[in-house]
């Protein structure tokens, strides 16, 4: 297509304000997770000086790396677990034939949907008599309620492009079903697998409600909660300084896989929402 | 043949239960809990004065003037970021489709909102706007002593704000899907027939487009419906803010007040069931034709 220059510089600004948009908040709380404590009131975009004290705060304050410590863990165990159930049924959905696929996908469509303000009180009663409230298997649970129709979507997505005739031809080899599964496509559906498990990664990561309603101390509150209940020298005064660095420790990750695997992952997220 | 075909049929099963068992129990155990402990007067701050009491809650909840003042700050902040991000997503969506150049560092930039943790944005949002903090009540034309989050359009528009810069990537990158979907040739033909590009994309673009923008519409607006990390920590449901989940988490986490916060939550899960079904229902019809196109 033939383009004018006019034209030209039209997408370019609009690349340059997409940029900008994306980019602005972060480096804001980036700025402000490297002013010193006095300047923090300057209300300047960038720093007049910078300063690690706030991350030395952070690192220096249990409450935070036990945090950290929960969320890795919590949010790795759960994207390992939906993973695992996954994939072993976004293969059934994506290769087998069977009756009950429709129902199946619906079905996860149907949880991924559901409000977790919903089930909030309930998990809250009942993990408080068997004794899950304030542990990690108390929030492991409760995330798969939306880690597994993410996985189940964006794997079964995934698996609808695996070139399946290599399966057959182990198959006519003399595999049985099990032995093509686990010999030739678990290699080939690995980057999708791989995909997938990031992005349950980052929803699970993400989590705000069930990490603050279903813990109540350093020993399972993830990172999202901690944040909400950081306290100053006093009730009147919020900690921007290390809220803003502990914000940037746990963006940080994130966008770095994001940015390494972006084309997966756009495939990953549009694929399980437009063919689904 | 049909051995094979039975062997086959067992093992899909044995593979899809583990992870169908595993939902069921997630949602479905907690929420039929949920409605049973909706018909109780259960209060933990007075446990033995459990006792069953029918729809009452729900009378509470439904003759209530919060719950259906915070139906409506819901309803205002759902329709405010859905609407706002329809048409953003669907400019970044075209930016991205037919940009030249520079196309890997747009979507790689959009993807950063995406990828950051609600809260996280919400403070920085919140930060941003405070006025002993931020750095907005400094640009020119702004009122230096605006405080936006004391008040409540200010509130709402700040919520709105973050809610539209967390999720517009994902708008833009379904809408970019659908994009992908329209034929370059009934451009070209439109083009020779004398259309132009604002006449093209309202009559060729968007209506090819339409499933593909109502999925979108029906994610985000469930998702929309659901708000909480970033009311939670902008306004905590002050400056008349509340929505429907804040008041789920006040009345069950704050007050422990089991009964009418279950009843609360059972409303929330209806409105979402309802809401699907209007999506699903009224322009299911453009969906399931794509679905048949792709599968």
């Amino acid at each position: 297509m033939l383009r004018s220059s006019r034209e030209a510089a039209l997408w370019s600004i609009g690349i340059l304000v997409v940029l900008l948009y994306a980019l602005i908040p972060v480096l804001w709380i980036l700025s402000l997770s490297l002013k010193p404590a006095d300047q923090l009131g300057d209300r300047r975009f960038v720093p007049q000086e910078f300063s690690f004290e706030n991350y030395e705060t952070i690192f220096n304050t249990e409450t935070f790396t036990r945090a950290l410590v929960n969320s890795v863990g919590i949010a790795g165990l759960a994207t390992l677990i939906s993973i695992l159930l996954a994939a072993m049924a976004a293969y059934a959905l994506a290769r087998l034939d069977f009756a009950g696929k429709a129902l199946i996908l619906s079905g996860a469509l149907a949880v991924a949907m559901f409000p977790p303000i919903s089930i909030v009180g309930s998990l809250f009663n009942i993990w408080r008599e068997v004794g899950l409230y304030d542990t990690w298997p108390g929030l492991i649970i409760p995330y798969m309620t939306f880690t597994l129709p993410l996985a189940i979507y964006t794997l079964s997505a995934f698996f609808r492009e695996i070139p399946w005739e290599l399966e057959q031809a182990a198959q006519v080899d003399g595999a049985t079903p099990f032995q093509a599964f686990r010999k030739v496509i678990v290699p080939l559906a690995a980057p999708g697998v791989f995909t997938s498990a990031i992005l349950v990664f980052i929803f699970a990561w993400n989590d705000f409600i069930f990490a603050n309603t279903l813990t109540s101390t350093d020993e399972a509150r993830t990172v999202p909660a901690a944040l909400a209940f950081f306290t100053g020298g006093s009730q009147f005064e919020q900690p921007i300084g290390a809220i803003s660095a502990a914000s940037i420790v746990v963006t940080i990750p994130i966008i770095v896989m994001v940015l390494i695997f972006q084309r997966r992952i756009v495939a990953g997220l549009t694929a399980g929402a437009v063919k689904g | 043949m049909s051995e094979r075909r039975r062997s086959e049929r067992r093992l899909a099963w044995m593979l899809c239960a583990p992870a169908v068992i595993a939902m069921l129990i997630v949602t479905g155990y907690p929420i039929g809990y949920a409605v049973w402990l909706s018909l109780q007067d259960y209060d933990l701050r007075f446990p033995d004065d459990r006792e069953f009491v029918g729809l009452s809650n729900y009378a509470d909840v439904l003759t209530s003037s919060i719950w259906w003042g915070d139906v409506w700050n819901t309803t205002i902040i759902t329709v405010a970021s859905v609407s706002i991000e329809l048409v953003l997503g669907m400019a970044i969506a075209l930016i991205m489709h037919r940009a030249i150049f520079g196309r890997g560092a747009v979507r790689a930039s959009v993807l950063i909102p995406y990828g950051i943790v609600t809260v996280v944005a919400a403070f920085g949002w919140r930060y941003a706007f405070d006025p002993a903090s931020g750095f907005v009540q400094n640009l020119p034309l702004i009122s230096d002593t605006a405080a936006p989050l004391t008040e409540r359009g200010g509130s709402l528009a700040v919520i709105v704000l973050t809610e539209v810069w967390k999720t517009t990537p994902f708008m833009a990158l379904l809408l970019l899907a659908g994009l992908a979907l329209v034929p370059d040739e009934l451009h070209e033909a439109a083009k020779v027939d004398g259309a132009g590009p604002v006449q093209r994309f309202f009559r060729i673009t968007l209506p090819l487009m339409k499933p593909a923008i109502l999925v979108a519409l029906l994610f985000r607006t469930l998702d929309a419906f659901r708000v909480f990390d970033t009311v939670y920590i902008q306004t905590a449901g002050a400056n008349g803010t509340e929505t429907v989940s804040i008041l789920g988490y006040q009345v069950l986490i704050n007050r422990v007040n089991l009964g009418v916060g279950s009843a609360v939550s059972v409303l929330i899960f209806l409105a979402v069931i309802l809401i699907a079904t209007f999506f699903v229902r009224g322009l299911g019809a453009s969906t399931a034709r794509q679905r048949g196109e792709a599968a």
